[in-house]
């Protein structure tokens, strides 16, 4: 792995204490040019690491704070009249950045999480009849907080299914809390922290993902594990082809983190349950667990061939 | 040594093979060729050997051109030639072992070992004997390892995986070895001389017989004939296989008549004949061998007067022909004055002692024919004994015999009673050739050897013609009854004949009924049996059929090894990787270290690395060019190789 990678992730995890792994998840999705999901309780650090993320990146951010009365237009941007030039002058909006952060966007009404959504899906945005493309590269990292709790609008499945991870961060441990609790607000750090690398960079990292050799071997593997889900009781419902897709390009990523030049089975198992968390659901007569628990299961249940 | 760098040089390993190739093919003509001869090769061989070993330089060309002027010079000194045989082989071999010193690239190896090839087949100049056949094979084996060898050079295959890969060659040249011998066309004659073996075999009946002639050959268990009969074999008692009969004593020695003349007439009265047929060993010679007596002549061969089966030619290469016999026959043709007179000649001045004894039996006997009962009761009652070691005897072998030594084999007894007999008046002649045999119940068939030899007597009566009597019979009925072996004291067990083992027995004839085999169907198949064959499976007999068959049949082998070979080429890689990586897998999971189905190769490595520690370099070289193969774009060639030989060597 690049030792630019590798430096992001030592920064980053100086300032989320404790969760390596989930940065690592975050390094991978944005290689493999898919947009994250993170899902947990308020609190536990979500907004900063994708701060943390964008500022050792060396990626433009912005942040959008979603609500249930945001418009889309408080997004995308709106036309406002210029007198002087006597015409509509287009003022973008916060998502005409490299990296958004979609803060606690189940909060937003479905109108305008599907304006997000769109923009997430083309890289574009079409405002007032005009498209217009976002820069690259393009992330939108999402938080969410937990469907069960108050004032939230559910994402549909079809809208979970265009982030390619969803990761959730959880307590820090004990030896992790003690250092935060020792340690200066985590939020002071940020201003501290200096990019690692050139948005330039990243580009040209995530072509070099999609170089990373795939085998018919694993491939055989891959399509073993989609099979099982679309053919098992234990699932509502299979993968779908873009899940199949999103696996492949995030298990390049992974093997191109880990510095490989040809992706192993021990990659997809490694981004499998934050690739397909999110997408599956328990069979009826399974027990409801959480999607990465899902997604343990179906990495357990299919031999590698 | 050449410079380091040197393309294609020659590894030590690469070396030893070749060495040993060559010493392996060249080891049985240790015995054919001139001692110094042998003894230059080792030498040579052993230079080279200590200049690998060392490190040092290959000898100069001028050096190997005067030894190779040397070898020439005493070749041609010893053989008074340079070519043929004999020669060109010594030639051959002090040349390959020459080579050797010049050996310093892979090409020099090369040729090294297509002459080895070579010499395989100058082998099968002088033996053609299933052994021989048998050696010849394990050396092609080798050659074709240390051929491989040299092909392999990066790989540095073990010595196990050069044999395996060679054993693997030739089995996929067996059928076409199957195709190129049945359908190649023979010649009617072969383009050189048979093998040594096949001329004339260093033990045999000869014309003369002295004492001591016979009981030489008991301990010779070559094998003199095979017989098959046509219907039931006839009692091992009645078995005489009649050769040279010998007219003329000069008081030790007997001897044939040379230039017999033909058969005047035919058996006259006879009973139901006996037909089989013969095949026999050559012995360079011309008798053939037939049951007493014979009724008519074999094919190429005459019928003499006194019954002898002559060839027309020395018997060179086994021969096979069938004879019609009578065991009970009459014979009463008149024999000629000169007959008669060399059938009582006795030299004056030899055995006196003798002459004297048959003159007083004679005197005390009334007819000839109680005469010759007496002196066969006296061999039977007074202390005479059968053996095969009998003491020397020196002036006045029979008188010696008679009165003081009383101990012989069956050429003693014959001599002395035809003695007796002559000396009495009756006409008497000895008989030599086989009697018995030993019966092949796996193969059904008889198989007379050398040790069976015989001699006995035939006397001429008046009344009855020339009557066969076997005067070692009434010695040692045994011997007749039962064969050589169980007539012997068991003090003069003989080496191989002897042994009564059932399983022994079984043994031997089963080898016997290999060997007869080989030679009728491998050696003996010639262009006669080629055409049979060709008949036989409705084909035209011709040499374009049978060319026409054997490259379409040739074509389709090679065609189908090569399909065999790419698709394994193409589509196998990948599979035999897994296999392989499979087994290495329940070879850890019988230590306790299983594999899950779900877990990805590297990941299992590191477990089974962290539990074994020991194996953790192996277990690490493994995982990595299964997990190359099966998923990395840069697999290299040899890695389908590697991991074989690495997951076959991979010890828990």
């Amino acid at each position: 792995m690049s030792l630019q990678l590798e430096s992001v992730v030592r920064q980053v995890g100086e300032v989320i204490l404790g969760k390596e792994r989930q940065i690592r998840l975050a390094l991978a999705c944005m290689l493999a040019r898919g947009h994250l999901l993170i899902e947990d309780i308020p609190g536990v650090g979500k907004t900063t690491l994708a701060h943390a993320l964008a500022i050792t990146l060396g990626l433009q951010f912005q942040r959008i704070q979603f609500t249930s009365d945001l418009l889309p237009a408080d997004i995308l941007g709106v036309s406002v009249y210029d007198r002087d030039a006597s015409t509509f002058r287009f003022h973008p909006g916060p998502i005409f950045a490299q990296l958004i952060l979609a803060d606690e966007i189940n909060r937003a009404t479905p109108k305008t999480q599907s304006a997000l959504l769109e923009a997430m899906g083309e890289q574009q945005v079409t405002a007032e009849g005009e498209t217009r493309a976002l820069p690259e590269p393009f992330f939108v990292i999402a938080t969410q907080n937990p469907s069960h709790q108050i004032g939230t609008f559910l994402l549909p499945e079809s809208q979970l299914d265009r982030f390619l991870m969803r990761v959730e961060l959880g307590y820090p441990d004990a030896q992790a809390e003690r250092a935060l609790l020792n340690g200066v607000d985590r939020r002071d750090l940020l201003p501290t922290l200096a990019p690692c690398m050139q948005p330039q960079d990243m580009v040209l990292l995530q072509r070099e993902a999609r170089k990373v050799h795939v085998s018919a071997a694993l491939l055989d593997y891959l399509q073993a594990l989609v099979d099982h889900s679309r053919s098992s009781p234990d699932y509502m419902n299979g993968l779908s082809p873009r899940a199949s897709l999103a696996l492949l390009n995030a298990a390049r990523a992974w093997a191109l983190m880990n510095d490989r030049s040809e992706v192993q089975p021990e990659d997809v198992q490694a981004i499998l349950p934050s690739v397909v968390g999110h997408r599956l659901h328990p069979g009826r007569d399974h027990a409801p667990v959480a999607g990465s628990e899902l997604g343990a299961e179906l990495i357990a249940a299919v031999p590698i061939p | 040594m050449k410079p380091a760098g040197a393309p294609q040089a020659l590894l030590p390993r690469q070396l030893w093979w070749l060495i040993a190739a060559l010493l392996l093919v060249s080891a049985p003509h240790a015995a054919r060729l001139p001692h110094w001869t042998t003894l230059l090769a080792l030498a040579l061989i052993a230079w080279r050997t200590h200049i690998a070993r060392a490190q040092l330089r290959l000898p100069p060309k001028w050096m190997l051109m005067i030894i190779a002027a040397v070898a020439m010079g005493g070749t041609y000194l010893q053989y008074g030639r340079i070519l043929g045989r004999d020669s060109g082989l010594a030639l051959l071999v002090i040349m390959l072992c020459l080579k050797l010193l010049e050996l310093a690239a892979l090409r020099d190896a090369m040729v090294l070992v297509f002459l080895c090839y070579f010499l395989v087949v100058t082998n099968f100049l002088y033996s053609q004997e299933i052994l021989t056949a048998v050696y010849m094979l394990g050396a092609v084996w080798v050659i074709t390892a240390a051929l491989i060898g040299l092909q392999m050079r990066g790989l540095h295959p073990a010595h196990r995986e050069q044999m395996r890969g060679a054993a693997i060659m030739l089995l996929q040249a067996l059928p076409l070895m199957c195709v190129l011998f049945m359908l190649f066309p023979r010649l009617s004659a072969p383009l050189w001389g048979l093998p040594q073996d096949a001329r004339a075999t260093a033990t045999g009946l000869s014309d003369t017989m002295a004492p001591g002639t016979v009981s030489n050959l008991l301990l010779s268990d070559a094998v003199a004939f095979r017989v098959d009969f046509d219907g039931q074999m006839p009692p091992l008692n009645r078995l005489y296989w009649r050769g040279p009969v010998m007219w003329d004593f000069d008081g030790r020695t007997w001897s044939a008549v040379r230039g017999a003349a033909p058969a005047r007439r035919e058996l006259s009265a006879a009973l139901t004949p006996v037909t089989y047929t013969v095949t026999i060993e050559p012995h360079a010679r011309r008798w053939l061998f037939a049951l007493d007596l014979p009724a008519r002549a074999a094919p190429r061969a005459l019928l003499t007067n006194d019954f002898q089966l002559l060839s027309q030619t020395p018997v060179t290469s086994r021969l096979r022909y069938s004879m019609t016999s009578y065991l009970s026959y009459r014979d009463d043709a008149e024999p000629t004055p000169n007959e008669l007179r060399r059938a009582l000649a006795l030299p004056d001045d030899a055995n006196p002692r003798a002459a004297e004894l048959a003159r007083t039996m004679r005197k005390a006997a009334a007819d000839e024919r109680a005469y010759a009962r007496a002196v066969l009761n006296m061999f039977r009652n007074q202390n005479y004994y059968y053996t095969t070691t009998p003491p020397a005897l020196d002036h006045d072998p029979v008188d010696e015999f008679l009165f003081s030594t009383r101990a012989g084999f069956c050429e003693h007894y014959a001599s002395a009673f035809a003695v007796l007999m002559r000396a009495a008046g009756i006409p008497a002649r000895i008989v030599t050739g086989y009697q018995g045999g030993e019966f092949n119940t796996i193969g059904n068939y008889l198989i007379v050897r050398q040790a069976d030899a015989h001699a006995w007597v035939e006397i001429w009566l008046r009344d009855a013609g020339w009557t066969r009597i076997d005067p070692t019979g009434a010695v040692s009925p045994l011997r007749v009854e039962a064969g050589v072996a169980a007539a012997l004291p068991q003090l003069e067990l003989l080496p191989l004949l002897g042994a009564n083992y059932a399983w022994l027995q079984q043994v031997r004839m089963t080898w016997d009924l290999m060997q007869n085999s080989w030679h009728q169907t491998v050696i003996g198949y010639a262009q006669d049996q080629q055409r049979s064959l060709m008949r036989r499976v409705g084909m035209q007999d011709t040499w374009a059929t049978m060319v026409t068959l054997m490259s379409v049949a040739a074509a389709a082998i090679v065609g189908l090894l090569a399909l065999l070979l790419l698709h394994r080429l193409n589509a196998k890689p990948a599979d035999a990787a897994l296999a392989a990586y499979m087994r290495f897998c329940a070879r850890l999971a019988r230590r306790g270290i299983a594999r899950a189905p779900s877990e990805g190769p590297t990941a299992f490595g590191e477990r089974a690395c962290a539990a074994r520690p020991d194996l953790a370099h192996a277990i690490r070289n493994i995982s990595g060019i299964y997990v190359r193969l099966r998923y990395g774009s840069r697999a290299e060639t040899q890695d389908a190789e590697r991991l074989q030989r690495a997951v076959r060597d991979f010890r828990t």
